[in-house]
C-alpha cells in the first residue's frame, strides 16, 4: 500500500533502468533531501553542529569506505590515516594560497596517491594480510604527522583552519557550513549510486566474489582493487578535509587514531556492506548511539546513585563500537540497509501478504 | 669495545622482549594454523587473561592458584569465543571474519576495564627488578625470566604438535574437508585451536602484566604480534620464535642509533614498518607456506 506498484509499468530500458523506479520511493527521498536541506531552519543550532553535520560528514566518509569495502571486498582498516591526509594537504595548500577548491581535490589527491602507493604494496596479499598492512598503514602515517613538524606543526599542535570560502565567498556561518558538507555528501552519493551500474561497478563486484574467476573472464583484479583503492581514498580525503575545515575547523593528530579508523569501520558494516542507504544509517547510528548510551548510563548511574568513573565513561564507544560489529556480523551480515529492505520489502505487497510468492 | 657492549646489551634485552611478543604471536599463529582465520582478537584476549589473574589474586588466591586460575579461565573463554561467535561464520568471506575478531577485540579492550576498573593494576608473581651484570651488560632480570619462560612455552607448543591431539590439529590446517572424511572432528579441532590462543594469551598477559602493569595498553601488544607472526608466516611455530627475536632486536637496537642521527621515538613504528616490508618483500614471511588458489 505504502510502496505502491499499480499502475507502473515500464515500456521503455531507461524506465526500468532508473535508479528509483517506485514513486513512493522518489518521494520519499525527495522529503529527505528537502529536510536536508532545511535543517537549519528546522533544527537547533545544537542539533544542527553536533549531530546533524558530522553525520553528514561521516556518511560521505563511510560511503568512500563502503566502495572498497562493501563493493570492491577489501579490508582497510587505516582510513582514518587517508581521512588525516586529507585534511593536512587541504590545510597546508590553503595556508600556502591554494584556492579553497583546488585545496580540496588537491586533498582528494594526495590521499588517493598515497592510499594507492599502500594499495599497491597490499594488493598482492589479501584477507588477513591486507588487513594488517592497513593497519601498518594507519600507524605509520599516525607517526609521521606526529613526528614530522611541517606537517603537523609539532607534536602537541593544533593548526586552525582558514575560514573556508567558496568561489571567492567566505563561509562563516553554521548553516553555510553545514550546506557546504551537505553539498560534497550529494555529490558522493551520487557517484556512489551510480557506480553500481556503470562497468567499473559491475568489475568490482566481480572481483569481490571471486578474484580469480574475475581474472579468467577478463576483468583484471589488480587494477579494479587499485582503482577501488583510488576512489575510495580520493573520497576519504575529501570527507577528511571538509571534517577538519567544516566541522573541527582546527586540525590535530588525535582526530584521526586507530580509534577514527575502528569508528568508520563499525559504520560500513553496521550499515550495510554494499549499500549507499546503509552507509548513512550506519555513520547515524554509529555517531549517534554513544552519545545516547552515555547519557543513559550517566541517568541510571545518578538515578541508583553508583558512583561512576570518568575512564569507564569513556570506554562505553568503544565497547558499544566493538558489540555492534560483533552483533551485526552474527545476527544481520548485511547490516541497517538488509533491515530497511526487510521492513520495505514488508510494506511493498502490504496489506497482500500472499501476492509476494 | 664500548660500542660492543652497547650493541649486546640492546640486542640481548631486546631479543627477551621480542620472546614475549612470539609468545603472544603464538595465539595468532594456532588460530591461523587449525582454521585459516585471522585472530585479530589476540591483544585483546592477552589483556582479559592479565586482568582475570589479576582479579584472581585479589580475591586472595596465591600466585601458584592464581596463574592456573587465569589459563584455565582464558581457556574456556577461547573454546567459548569459537562456540558462540566463530562456529556460526563458517562459510563467511575472509572479511567477515576478521572484522568478526576485530570486533571482539574492541569489544573485550572496552569491557574489561569497565568491569575490573581503569586504573593501571599491579600484577606481582614474584620476579625480581634488580637487573643482572655480565661485564659491562646490563641485562633485565624480568625480561630474562619472562623471555626464556616464554620460549619454553614455545617449545611446549612445538612438541604438543607431535602429539595426537596435535596431528589432528596439524591435519584440520591442512585440509578441512579430507580431515573430515576420516573422522576428525574438525570443529572440537578449531575449538581446541582457540582455547590454547586462550592459554597463549594467558601466559603472556601474566608475563607482560608483570612488568608493565595490566591495564587496556596490553592489548597494544596486537600490532606487536602481528608483525612477529606475519614475518614468520603465519603458519609456523619456528618463524614465530625467529620473528619474535628479529623485532625485538630491531625495535630495540633502531631507535637508539637513529636517535643519534636525529630522527627520534621510531621505537612504535618498527612493527608496522617490519610487516609492510614483509609483505611488499615476502608475503608468505619466513617460513610460511605460499598457498595456491584453485578456482
Amino acid at each position: 500500500m505504502f510502496y505502491r506498484l499499480a499502475g507502473i509499468r515500464h515500456t521503455t530500458y531507461s524506465a526500468t533502468r532508473q535508479l528509483y523506479p517506485i514513486p513512493f520511493d522518489r518521494y520519499l527521498l525527495a522529503v529527505v533531501v528537502v529536510v536536508a536541506i532545511a535543517a537549519p531552519w528546522l533544527f537547533s543550532p545544537l542539533a544542527l553542529n553536533s549531530y546533524l553535520l558530522p553525520w553528514v560528514i561521516w556518511s560521505t566518509a563511510a560511503l568512500g569506505l563502503n566502495l572498497l569495502m562493501g563493493w570492491a571486498g577489501q579490508v582497510h582498516l587505516g582510513y582514518a590515516a587517508v581521512m588525516a591526509i586529507g585534511a593536512y594537504t587541504a590545510i597546508h595548500s590553503v595556508r600556502a594560497g591554494v584556492p579553497f577548491e583546488f585545496a580540496f581535490i588537491l586533498a582528494g589527491l594526495a590521499s588517493a596517491a598515497i592510499g594507492f602507493v599502500f594499495g599497491a604494496a597490499a594488493l598482492r596479499v589479501k584477507g588477513l594480510y591486507l588487513a594488517v598492512t592497513t593497519l601498518a598503514m594507519q600507524s605509520i602515517v599516525d607517526w609521521t604527522i606526529v613526528h614530522v613538524p611541517a606537517i603537523s606543526g609539532g607534536s602537541q599542535a593544533t593548526l586552525q583552519a582558514p575560514t573556508l570560502h567558496v568561489l571567492g565567498w567566505p563561509i562563516d556561518t553554521d548553516a553555510g557550513r553545514y550546506w557546504f558538507a551537505l553539498v560534497i555528501c550529494a555529490v558522493v552519493t551520487s557517484f556512489l549510486l551510480n557506480v553500481t551500474r556503470t562497468s567499473l561497478g559491475r568489475a568490482l563486484v566481480a572481483v569481490r566474489e571471486k578474484d580469480f574467476a574475475a581474472a579468467i573472464i577478463g576483468v583484471s583484479p589488480f587494477k579494479y582493487k587499485l582503482l577501488a583503492f583510488w576512489c575510495s581514498s580520493f573520497i576519504g580525503g575529501v570527507a577528511g578535509a571538509v571534517l577538519a575545515f567544516c566541522y573541527y575547523r582546527a586540525v590535530t593528530p588525535e582526530q584521526f587514531h586507530l580509534e577514527v579508523s575502528i569508528q568508520a569501520v563499525a559504520m560500513v558494516i553496521v550499515g550495510g556492506l554494499g549499500s549507499v542507504l546503509g552507509s548513512f544509517f550506519g555513520a547515524g547510528l554509529v555517531l549517534l548511539a554513544p552519545i545516547f548510551l552515555n547519557n543513559f548510563v550517566n541517568a541510571i548511574a545518578v538515578a541508583l546513585n553508583l558512583p561512576l568513573h570518568a575512564e569507564i565513561i569513556s570506554h562505553i564507544p568503544l565497547v558499544l563500537y566493538g558489540a555492534l560489529i560483533v552483533g551485526f556480523l552474527l545476527y544481520e551480515p548485511l547490516g541497517l540497509a538488509k533491515v530497511y529492505d526487510n521492513v520495505r520489502n514488508y510494506f511493498l505487497v502490504w496489506p497482500f501478504r500472499h501476492a509476494r510468492h | 669495545m664500548d660500542l660492543f657492549y652497547e650493541l649486546a646489551e640492546l640486542s640481548i634485552n631486546g631479543a627477551l622482549v621480542g620472546l614475549m611478543y612470539a609468545l603472544v604471536a603464538l595465539g595468532i599463529v594456532l588460530v591461523f594454523k587449525a582454521s585459516s582465520v585471522a585472530n585479530l582478537a589476540q591483544g585483546a584476549l592477552v589483556m582479559v587473561g592479565a586482568y582475570l589473574t589479576w582479579a584472581a589474586i585479589e580475591h586472595g588466591a596465591p600466585v601458584w592458584a592464581a596463574i592456573p586460575v587465569g589459563i584455565v579461565a582464558m581457556y574456556a573463554l577461547g573454546r567459548g569465543i569459537e562456540r558462540v561467535a566463530l562456529r556460526r561464520m563458517i562459510g563467511q568471506p575472509v572479511i567477515m571474519v576478521i572484522m568478526l575478531t576485530l570486533g571482539l577485540e574492541i569489544l573485550l579492550r572496552g569491557l574489561a576495564p569497565a568491569i575490573f576498573g581503569p586504573v593501571k593494576k599491579r600484577l606481582d608473581i614474584g620476579i625480581d627488578n634488580a637487573p643482572i651484570i655480565i661485564g659491562q651488560m646490563f641485562i633485565d632480570r624480568a625480561y630474562l625470566i619472562t623471555g626464556v619462560v616464554s620460549l619454553g612455552l614455545v617449545a611446549l607448543a612445538a612438541i604438543f604438535f607431535g602429539t595426537r591431539q596435535g596431528i589432528m590439529l596439524r591435519a584440520v590446517s591442512d585440509d578441512q574437508t579430507a580431515s573430515w572424511s576420516v573422522g576428525i572432528p574438525v570443529e572440537r579441532a578449531i575449538g581446541i585451536s582457540w582455547g590454547l590462543a586462550g592459554v597463549a594469551a594467558a601466559a603472556a598477559g601474566i608475563l607482560w602484566g608483570s612488568i608493565q602493569g595490566v591495564d587496556w595498553t596490553l592489548s597494544l601488544l596486537l600490532i606487536k604480534a602481528l608483525a612477529v607472526a606475519i614475518l614468520g608466516g603465519l603458519d609456523s611455530i619456528i618463524g614465530v620464535v625467529v620473528a619474535g627475536l628479529v623485532v625485538g632486536v630491531l625495535e630495540n637496537v633502531a631507535p637508539v642509533y637513529l636517535e643519534r642521527i636525529g630522527i627520534s621515538g621510531t621505537r612504535d613504528v618498527v612493527a608496522s614498518l617490519v610487516i609492510l616490508a614483509t609483505v611488499i618483500v615476502r608475503p608468505y614471511g619466513l617460513f610460511g607456506r605460499e598457498d595456491i588458489e584453485r578456482v
